[in-house]
């Protein structure tokens, strides 16, 4: 409960339940539609169980690990298309550093890479604010340059990944309906973005999000800040690209659908695209809906491309949803 | 002093060459393109000739045409990442209706209609809802993708088969350096030319693009622009398409996909900013040359895609840094 | 003002800014006592605004000193202003509107304990520290802003405007609390259009014109004719009589009305505004800053629509939906601030013709042999220079407004709102907008004029209507519209009403006034303002201020 709270609410220290409940309104909606949507799995396909559970654990991390990644930014105010791009270049790095390497050895690979993450979103970052074009030109463009690098690196799906990373994204963890993925995903997570999310940092990119004159007069260094959360971003793109790595085993070169569906997922999370918004819990979650509607569609007998088409209509849906309201509010 | 004056020239050089770059991008943009085919010739002597120009301009049609999606969009501000999805789905939906009698033009007909239905849709969402465009066009994107997987399913014990027509439509050429692909391209250009310069409707996409108060205060309902820009791109990607299967011989729900970023890529290097109100078609047409010319060159340098993506990524970045440059108020 | 360090808490000498062609200041200078309420006064545009984001480092200025107990220091930004003792409070709070006031605390680095203390004084004592920013009314808003200043414990406060936007209750928390730092180590810069506040609470005013500064007065009872005098200028920098105004016609008593407003309010700002505004004449609009002329021209444009009350033009009631509808009407709209008008990377042309082709049946091909004509006509009409080139940024000032004028002129107008037309511009081109309102008027048009400049009004006006707290409280006839009589009836005073002399209520016994030396610097009555530009921080507004 605390953690949850926590990740959804930029890690301010709690303040009673209710307030947790009203803030979080949107997660634990979420939340509740997961919960829907599992007992709907269950209730029309009985043998939906403990392996199911942990497949989709398993499944859903490199896009849950994208959708952070995304929400960092979009918080921030900004949108980074080069996500997909950049898991792809850390996952066949790791991928063909680890090959028949030792394990110790990947633990070498695995800092080595969430550095290489750390260098390819301060380079995002570094471009969107001395350029000054605008954030999607920017990333759009370092989506092919990064893609382009995974390329050069391995040319063709291949590589390795150490056993103890592998081990990592399959099974249960404690209990059998527990999968180890998801459990190693939120400790990750919130490894990382809770310090940040309550140190000064993360409230400066709530702020630029929010409101960026304000910020600016509030003392936020604008520039400095916008670029730290590309930086933010590109160090979870590596998580998600040794998540990539991990779940499949091996590298592959090609940008998944990571980089538009983590920004339909942050979407869906509860992310407001025009930023200051949000948690990167509700993305996170948002990816397992996703995917589970998929899931539900397919035992429903449902064309499995019907489900694709349900993930478009969720997504414009939502975001309809909301902008009425904003519209409404407006007009008040 | 003397370095006061000799100063001055200098500035004022720099002064034209921003002016030319902003006003009239295309002059450089095709001294650009000529650079790079001497560079090709000189790499590959004697490689540039009408038939190669025949095929540079045979790969350039659909992108130019995906192209011209992204900068109506783009100059009012906004986005199309639909067309890959729509453009797919036009091409393999003719494709798939081959085998009835009359299926190619009716499948032709069907697949168009549906393209525009898309943008409608899209426009609905972005005028009338005001979602984001990208957010809007991405759903789209897989609404259109899923439905055309579920078409494919249905129609899979037919078969499918990119119609002869447009096989010729897409690879054909009168003689070698006019492609049968100009018959459509060439009116499509016209249109989007024209359009942009000399009807209201184009001067309501700039308007919204630079100034949406004040396009309103002068009694502009944007929505009602948008609705219809919206559905002209969902047409254009239908019509590129249909080109693209016939150019690739191919017809899959996922053939265009990879033209999206490049269709962008054009619009951006020639010249119309995605801020909206800036820019125009004819940059976009020399931009998406550019990108066709500069593939070509990669290969035959034996750069292969990787570096290819990173040459094309980097650009992108540099050119909108020197638009965003030149257009900046001093 | 002699630079005299050790008396001097801040000291700004020498400072201008220039926003393009705007001029917004020119040669500014500012001293305030340690223990000082210091006001900064006036006109709109004058540049207050303006000098204060420069000394709390959100702009930053072509030219001038900046010391700060003698020492000079450059401020580069608002982070570096707060830690030298120089915080604002702005016109629009400068909170975070998606944080919770605690984390807003913790970005500006301020203790919330004695953040609490100030809160509590100011007449919020049950504020939420949880509750998110934007879900707060702007009236708490501003007073957190405060508080948080305040518990910055700052060397010099700011305040731009601070009780504009108060009831009446926190307005009067806010005078006590301000007025009780007085005779302290710190002082307080307060900018305010309400005299009556200034009269009580301030020790010293610094009066700007046209981005200068023209005088320092000792604020005392009877002070404030001479804060009006210094505020409106030598005579010398009168603006010529620009166009014979010939007598207003007698109209028929049963003459329809082109636009009446009936009972017109907007729920928040604007109460119960009824008027006529007939086919011939220029009615003025007179009203300080945020008085409700905004809603208003709003909803008179078809942007808004009133909560109550009616609209109807020529005879018809109308309930415009859109800006487009109003147009139908014949109702058009210039608005003040020329980046909402305008489409700045466009020609002249097209932002000229851009009405033209706003309606659908006007999207297909364009006559541009006749669109030429006419925009050249509109174009010769309002003298445009437009060789500056193909984008009306490019435009001075003058030019840009003259454009959306053009737009409406160049197909003829029925009924013209003018928001605020020669706010910012030089002095040519107002004189040849006074002309072509008075044309259009004569023409059979009907043209209702929001100014900040009070002298247009006898200039240009045939009546006026002068708005005080989104009411009409009263009507001046074209001939009696004086200068001194408008402000007057701007700040809602009675023609000879003596402000009354309240300074003792919350003075410090040691903050009497200061010395006899009441006015100075460059309050030379032939100094230059006649042909000069005058300033304006608004045209150029938040935008000129960069974050990034």
């Amino acid at each position: 409960m605390s953690t949850t709270a926590t990740l959804a609410s930029r890690g301010r220290s709690l303040v009673g339940r209710r307030d947790v409940l009203r803030r979080n309104g949107w997660t634990f909606g979420l939340l509740g539609l997961l919960a829907v949507l599992l007992l709907f799995a269950k209730i029309v396909e009985p043998s939906y169980g403990v392996l199911a559970i942990q497949g989709l654990g398993t499944s859903v991390l490199p896009l849950a690990i994208a959708a952070v990644a995304q929400a960092v930014v979009v918080i921030s105010g900004g949108i980074d298309l080069s996500i997909g791009s950049m898991m792809a270049l850390t996952s066949v790095v790791a991928a063909s550093a680890m090959y028949k390497q030792p394990d110790e050895f990947g633990i070498v690979v695995v800092i080595g890479v969430l550095a290489l993450g750390l260098a390819l979103g301060a380079v995002n970052g570094a471009l969107v604010v001395t350029t000054k074009v605008p954030d999607i030109v920017v990333t759009l463009a370092m989506s092919f340059v990064w893609a382009g690098f995974a390329l050069i690196v391995r040319p063709a799906p291949g590589g390795g990944a150490s056993s103890w990373l592998m081990d990592l994204a399959v099974g249960p963890i404690l209990v059998d309906w527990i999968p180890k993925a998801t459990v190693v995903m939120l400790i990750v997570v919130a490894v990382v973005w809770i310090p940040i999310a309550r140190s000064r940092l993360g409230l400066s990119f709530y702020a630029l999000g929010s409101n960026a004159l304000a910020a600016f007069r509030s003392g936020v260094p604008v520039g400095r800040t916008k670029w730290a959360s590309y930086v933010v971003g590109g160090l979870f793109a590596a998580l998600g690209g040794l998540a990539l790595t991990a779940s499949t085993g091996i590298g592959t070169p090609v940008p998944g659908p990571y980089t538009l569906e983590s920004v339909a997922a942050v979407v869906l999370g509860g992310v407001s695209l025009a930023g200051g918004r949000g948690g990167v819990l509700g993305p996170m979650i948002a990816v397992v809906v996703l995917q589970m509607v998929r899931t539900d569609m397919t035992f429903m007998s449902i064309d499995t491309n019907l489900a694709i088409v349900a993930q478009g209509v969720i997504l414009i849906g939502v975001v309809m949803f909301g902008s009425l309201l904003e519209i409404r509010r407006a007009s008040r | 002093m003397t370095a006061a004056t000799s100063r001055r020239p200098r500035r004022q050089t720099a002064a034209g060459v921003r002016g030319l770059f902003r006003d009239q991008p295309v002059i450089p943009l095709l001294g650009l393109l000529a650079i790079l085919v001497v560079v090709i010739e000189v790499v590959d002597p004697g490689i540039v000739s009408i038939d190669w120009a025949g095929v540079i301009i045979k790969g350039s049609v659909p992108l130019a045409i995906l192209a011209g999606c992204q900068t109506i969009a783009m100059l009012t501000g906004g986005i199309d990442l639909s067309v890959g999805a729509v453009a797919s789905m036009t091409g393999f939906v003719t494709a798939t209706m081959i085998h009835s009698p009359g299926g190619e033009v009716q499948g032709i007909v069907i697949a168009l209609v549906a393209a525009s239905l898309a943008g409608f849709v899209s426009g609905v969402g972005v005028g009338v809802f005001r979602v984001h465009p990208l957010i809007m066009t991405l759903g789209m994107n897989f609404v259109v993708l899923g439905l055309a997987n579920v078409w494919q399913l249905q129609n899979v014990q037919t078969g499918a088969g990119v119609p002869a027509n447009l096989r010729t439509l897409g690879s054909g050429a009168f003689v070698e350096v006019l492609p049968y692909s100009l018959v459509v391209f060439v009116p499509v250009m016209a249109l989007i030319l024209v359009g942009l310069k000399r009807t209201g409707y184009g001067r309501l996409l700039y308007a919204i693009g630079d100034n949406p108060v004040a396009a309103r205060l002068s009694g502009a309902r944007s929505w009602q622009v948008l609705i219809v820009l919206y559905v002209i791109s969902g047409l254009l990607a239908g019509i590129a398409g249909l080109i693209l299967s016939g150019y690739a011989n191919t017809a899959s729900v996922s053939l265009a996909d990879s033209s999206v970023l490049p269709s962008i890529a054009a619009a951006v290097i020639g010249g119309t900013s995605i801020m909206g109100g800036r820019g125009g078609y004819a940059g976009s047409i020399v931009g998406a040359v550019i990108l066709t010319v500069l593939a070509a060159l990669l290969t035959i340098l034996g750069l292969p895609e990787p570096t290819r993506q990173i040459v094309f990524g980097s650009i992108i970045v540099v050119m909108a840094a020197a638009y965003t440059r030149v257009t900046a108020e001093s | 003002m002699t630079p005299n360090p050790p008396d001097q808490l801040l000291l700004a000498t020498g400072i201008s800014k220039t926003y393009g062609a705007v001029v917004a200041l020119r040669n500014a200078s500012l001293g305030v006592r340690p223990g000082e309420v210091h006001a900064l006064l006036g006109a709109n545009g004058a540049g207050k605004s303006t000098l204060v984001k420069i000394l709390t480092g959100a702009v930053h200025p072509d030219g001038g000193t900046i010391a700060v107990r003698g020492r000079e220091r450059t401020v580069h930004s608002p982070a570096e202003a707060r830690r030298g003792g120089l915080v604002s409070v702005y016109q629009e709070p400068s909170l975070i509107p998606d944080l919770d006031i605690r984390a807003n605390l913790r970005i500006t680095n301020t203790p919330v304990e004695s953040f609490r203390h100030w809160v509590s004084e100011l007449g919020l004592p049950d504020l939420d520290l949880t509750s998110l920013a934007r879900r707060l009314p702007l009236a708490s808003l501003r007073v957190i802003d405060l508080a948080r200043a305040l518990a910055n414990e700052p060397d010099v406060l700011m305040l731009d405007e601070m009780t504009a936007a108060l009831p009446a209750n926190l307005t009067e928390r806010v005078l006590e609390v301000v007025g009780r730092r007085k005779g302290g180590d710190s002082s307080v810069i307060f900018i305010s259009h309400r005299m009556i506040e200034i009269a009580e609470l301030c020790d010293r005013a610094t009066v700007l014109r046209e981005g200068e500064t023209v005088g320092v007065v000792d604020v005392t009872a009877g002070s404030d004719k001479r804060i009006v005098d210094l505020m409106l200028g030598p005579m010398a920098a009168e603006i010529p009589a620009a166009a014979e105004r010939p007598a207003a016609a007698p109209r028929p008593a049963d003459a329809q009305p082109r636009l009446s407003a009936r009972g017109v309010s907007d729920g928040r700002r604007l109460h119960e505004v009824s008027f006529d505004l007939h086919p011939g004449e220029v009615l003025g609009v007179v009203a300080l800053e945020g008085q409700g002329q905004d809603e208003l021209f709003d909803i008179l444009a078809g942007s808004s629509r009133p909560a109550t009350g009616s609209l109807v033009v020529d005879g018809t009631p109308v309930a415009f939906r859109h800006p487009a509808d109003a147009i139908q009407a014949g109702v058009v709209y210039v608005p003040a601030d020329r980046a909402e008008a305008l489409m700045m990377q466009r020609s002249v042309r097209e932002n000229i013709a851009l009405p033209f082709v706003a309606g659908v049946r006007h999207w297909a091909m364009l006559n541009m042999g006749a669109e030429r004509k006419t925009v050249d006509e509109a174009v010769a009409t309002l003298q445009i220079d437009a060789r500056a080139g193909n984008e009306v940024r490019r435009l001075s000032g003058g030019n840009q407004q003259k454009v959306t004028i053009a737009r409406w002129v160049a197909t003829g107008v029925r009924t013209l709102l003018c928001f605020d037309p020669t706010r910012g511009i030089d002095i040519r081109t107002k004189q040849q907008i006074y002309v072509l309102l008075r044309e259009l008027a004569q023409g059979g048009a009907a043209v209702l004029l929001y100014t900040s400049e009070l002298k247009e009004v006898q200039l240009v006006c045939d009546r006026a209507i002068v708005i005080f707290g989104g009411r009409i409280v009263a009507q001046v006839a074209g001939a009696d519209a004086d200068e001194p009589s408008l402000l007057r009836a701007a700040y809602n005073l009675a023609p000879d009403e003596v402000i009354p002399e309240l300074a003792v209520a919350f003075a410090n016994p040691d903050g009497a006034p200061g010395s006899a030396d009441t006015a100075a610097a460059g309050a030379d009555p032939d100094g230059p303002g006649g042909g000069a530009p005058r300033a304006g921080d608004a045209p150029t507004g938040e935008q000129s201020e960069d974050p990034a």
